[in-house]
């Protein structure tokens, strides 16, 4: 069994209250930090864990907060990003809905560490549930004294606030959240300035993902050098994957970085393998944004290596054969699966999200979006691929946020996997509306990887 | 001196101030390696870095740090460093980059210039010219909208808006209610108007100048003549609410329209109110200064219609074609 640290009581009866998680041994980092540590010591150890930001891009929490500028007279903020929308990413509802406490005791924990006095929780506007939750644990931590004035009479003070959001995709990129807390329409903003100089109502800022502050409660608990010996190389820790499609097993579970992708999908432990009895086609391994890979090709790196869960080894090879991590939304497709149909369903959840201001994302997300619909119901054109290959390059790189990027990737990274089932649609338009196009080659062992030739 | 940056756009040198944007650099030296720009405003806090025509490549960052930006950048939001070299028409990947926003832009546009108020002197059409490619492979609806009238002077037509966010940031900035901002998302998203409050704001109709399209015209002028048919004189008149300092386009005797002046980035040098611009329309109301300099590059100095075949993207468009083809003659017989 691999080691839990976020999830390790998440069975224990009532570990959503106060009392019971407390009794688990709930509120230690928070005592901890606050009898003995200063801010400095926090980042510090927050540095040497390792940990890297769980949102998607997988920028190192430590230096992300060293970055923080500290002018006089200026009040900081920590917000927490709770929009959690990426399709195929649902693990920060679960741990806010399970395991409440652990948020917030880290919220307290890094909000001390970043000297912030204010700081707030930006939960994705459908959570209505989750945000009660939050709210009633928010008392409750300050009822017993860990939240307002002089927390445990250090001398600290700190308010939590939980904030709905505004229904948006959009509003969980972290420039766009700030706009949308300050009460504005949820754009991004153009950056620089980031965040860390000026952010919320123009004062340093720093947004963390829900399990990025999860995670700096047991590795306050345990020390950084504890937390940065799980795991592999300089994917630290552990991480919470949201598995699901075709899966016998799919749900939330917390790896140790560094599991095989084979043993993630076919172990019992994780996710029990393909369910039906079928074959695996493809996955996306990082929630919707990230390249989709044919089963080859995750399972296998190029050089003939097992694929790891982990941000090095699910990149390797770049966008020509690899993939990301992002998120951790681990979506398995079998062989009855079309990939082509689900292309066109992101393209179109990215065309509906794009927050239309700038004109790469805003009229280029529509146009593949009409392509690939062209393309599934059978009036697609060859030359149709190539003008998405086009439109997705003029996206990629040349917009305001990383939306843009988003938009494109799924759709440049399924043609460039799997071309064939792209031009099957086109060259057999009434055999692709009856049936799919299956498994194919796509899970054809690779060629041997060629001999470097010595020079 | 020494406190000056020194920056390279495209081999040309030029010291500026420390702060100053890429593009700004690009027009202290001018020509024809200034970026185009849609969006940005000078006049307007906060404009710039939508519209991402005026992306360019940064092939050094600094003399401090040179390794160059990993991505193309709006040299309207980007500050010059000392020692940054950045290229613009010298790059291939940025004048296909350029290429692509242009047709971006267009595919959602209604591209009905002939029937447009704004041709002949709309950004959107120049820019197509220059970058535009002969047809469109967009080949699915055009997205549309009603026309709203915003109080009684002036039009949204909704339908040609590039979401520039100008006239958003003029209703913040310049008068004194904001009267209007953006609904909805993504290519759904529009323009949207408080109409009650609008028609008493003095400075309202400045939003028809800072509109870089045809999206936001001049009720009072539409569809009484081409621009390239008036002529436009520099006038003033003292004006209690504003500097007075407009441009006049008359047509025969006439003053059919009244703006601010434009400099050849196509902003306005002063703001004016809506007095002067729509309620002084004789020759009398005005000291006239003389005739306004228009750019050579302008259709309106070209004042025929060779110049104006219609833009290469339509060329291929029966309909619109045969909509233009009135014009033709009309300028023929002139
Ligand atoms: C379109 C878009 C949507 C995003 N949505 C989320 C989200 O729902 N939750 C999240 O934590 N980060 C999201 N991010 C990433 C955030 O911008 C930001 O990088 C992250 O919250 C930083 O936290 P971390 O460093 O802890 O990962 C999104 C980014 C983009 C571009
Ligand atoms: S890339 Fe898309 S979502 Fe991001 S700012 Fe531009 S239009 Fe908005
Ligand atoms: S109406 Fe004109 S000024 Fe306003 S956003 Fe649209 S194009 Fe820009
Ligand atoms: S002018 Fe720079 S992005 Fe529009």
């Amino acid at each position: 069994m691999g080691r839990k640290l976020l999830l390790e009581n998440i069975n224990v009866p009532g570990i959503n209250t106060f009392d019971v998680y407390r009794q688990k041994g709930g509120y230690r980092a928070v005592e901890k930090v606050l009898k003995g540590m200063s801010p400095e010591d926090v980042v510090e150890e927050v540095k040497k864990s390792g940990l890297r930001g769980r949102g998607g891009a997988g920028f190192p929490t430590g230096m992300k907060w060293s970055f923080l500028a500290k002018p006089e007279g200026k009040p900081r903020y920590l917000v927490c990003n709770g929009d959690e929308s990426e399709p195929g990413t649902f693990k920060d509802r679960y741990l806010m809905t399970y395991i409440p406490h652990l948020l917030i005791e880290g919220m307290i924990v890094s909000s001390f560490a970043l000297g912030a006095n204010t700081s707030y929780i930006y939960v994705r506007g459908e959570m209505m549930p989750q945000i009660r939750i939050l709210e009633k644990a928010i008392a409750e931590a300050r009822n017993a004294g860990f939240l307002g004035k002089n927390i445990l009479g250090s001398g600290y003070d700190l308010e939590l606030y939980v904030q709905p959001g505004g229904g948006a995709y959009i509003c969980g990129e972290e420039t766009a959240l700030i706009e949308s807390l300050e009460g504005k329409r949820g754009n991004p903003r153009i950056k620089p300035p980031f965040p860390a100089i000026s952010g919320l109502y123009n004062c340093p800022t720093v947004v963390n993902n829900v399990e990025s502050i999860a995670a700096t409660v047991p590795i306050i608990n345990d020390g950084g050098d504890e937390y940065a010996k799980l795991g592999i190389g300089r994917s630290t820790g552990t991480k919470l994957i949201s598995a699901s499609g075709n899966l016998n097993k799919p749900g939330v579970y917390e790896i140790e970085l560094g599991v095989p992708v084979e043993e993630f999908i076919y172990s019992d432990e994780y996710c029990g393998g393909i369910a039906n009895g079928k074959r695996l086609k493809a996955v996306v391994a990082g929630g919707s944004s990230v390249p989709i890979l044919p089963a080859n090709l995750i399972l296998k790196t190029l050089n003939g290596e097992n694929r790891l869960m982990s941000y090095e080894s699910l990149a390797d090879g770049g966008f020509a054969s690899g993939t990301m991590l992002g998120s951790g939304g681990f979506v398995a497709f079998d062989e009855d699966q079309c990939i082509v149909r689900n292309t066109w369903n992101y393209a179109r959840f990215y065309h509906h999200e794009s927050c239309g201001q700038c004109s790469p994302c805003r009229e280029g997300t529509g146009w593949m979006e009409k392509v690939l619909h062209r393309l599934e119901y059978g009036h697609g054109k060859l030359s149709d691929i190539d003008l998405l290959v086009d439109v997705s390059k003029k996206i990629e790189g040349n917009t305001i946020c990383p939306l843009g990027d988003a938009a494109a990737w799924p759709v440049a990274s399924a043609i460039r996997h799997f071309r064939d089932e792209f031009e099957w649609h086109v060259s057999r338009p009434e055999e692709a509306m009856d049936r799919n196009y299956g498994l194919a080659h796509y899970a054809d062992p690779l060629p041997k990887p060629e001999a470097v030739a010595a020079n | 001196m020494s406190d000056k940056v020194k920056v390279t756009i495209d081999g040309i040198s030029i010291d500026v101030e420390p702060g100053t944007s890429i593009l700004n650099a690009a027009r202290q030296i001018g020509g024809d390696i200034v970026p185009p720009a849609m969006c940005y405003y000078s006049k307007l806090q906060g404009s710039g870095g939508k519209c991402r025509t005026c992306l360019v490549k940064v092939s050094k960052g600094s003399e401090k740090d040179p390794r160059p930006m990993p991505k193309l950048v709006a040299s309207c939001r980007t500050t010059v460093m000392d020692g940054m070299e950045v290229q613009n028409i010298t790059s291939p990947e940025v004048v296909e980059a350029r290429k692509g926003v242009v047709e971006l832009l267009l595919i959602n546009h209604p591209l009905d210039c002939p029937i447009c108020d704004q041709a002949g002197e709309c950004h959107l059409q120049d820019l197509s010219y220059e970058h535009g490619s002969e047809a469109t492979r967009y080949e699915f609806d055009r997205r549309t909208f009603d026309k709203i009238d915003i109080g009684d002077k002036i039009q949204l037509h909704m339908t040609r808006c590039i979401l520039c966010y100008r006239c958003v940031f003029t209703a913040d900035q310049i008068t004194d209610n904001r009267v209007h901002g953006i609904l909805g998302r993504g290519d759904a998203a529009e323009i949207s108007t408080y109409i009650e409050k609008a028609v008493d704001n003095d400075f309202s109709g400045n939003v028809i100048d800072v509109c870089p399209v045809g999206a936001l015209t001049d009720k009072t002028f539409r569809f009484k003549n081409r621009v390239w048919f008036t002529k436009p004189v520099d006038a003033h008149r003292d004006c209690p609410k504003c500097s007075g300092k407009v441009a006049l386009w008359y047509k025969g005797e006439d003053v059919i329209r009244v703006t601010a002046r434009k400099d050849v980035y196509g902003e306005v040098e002063e703001f004016i109110c809506n007095d002067c611009r729509f309620e002084h329309k004789k020759t009398s109301d005005w000291v006239i200064e003389g005739p306004r300099k228009i750019s050579p590059h302008s259709v309106i100095s070209a004042n025929h219609y060779e110049r104006l075949t219609p833009p290469s993207v339509v060329r291929k468009n029966p309909a619109l074609l045969e909509s233009n083809k009135e014009q033709f003659e009309r300028v023929t017989k002139l």
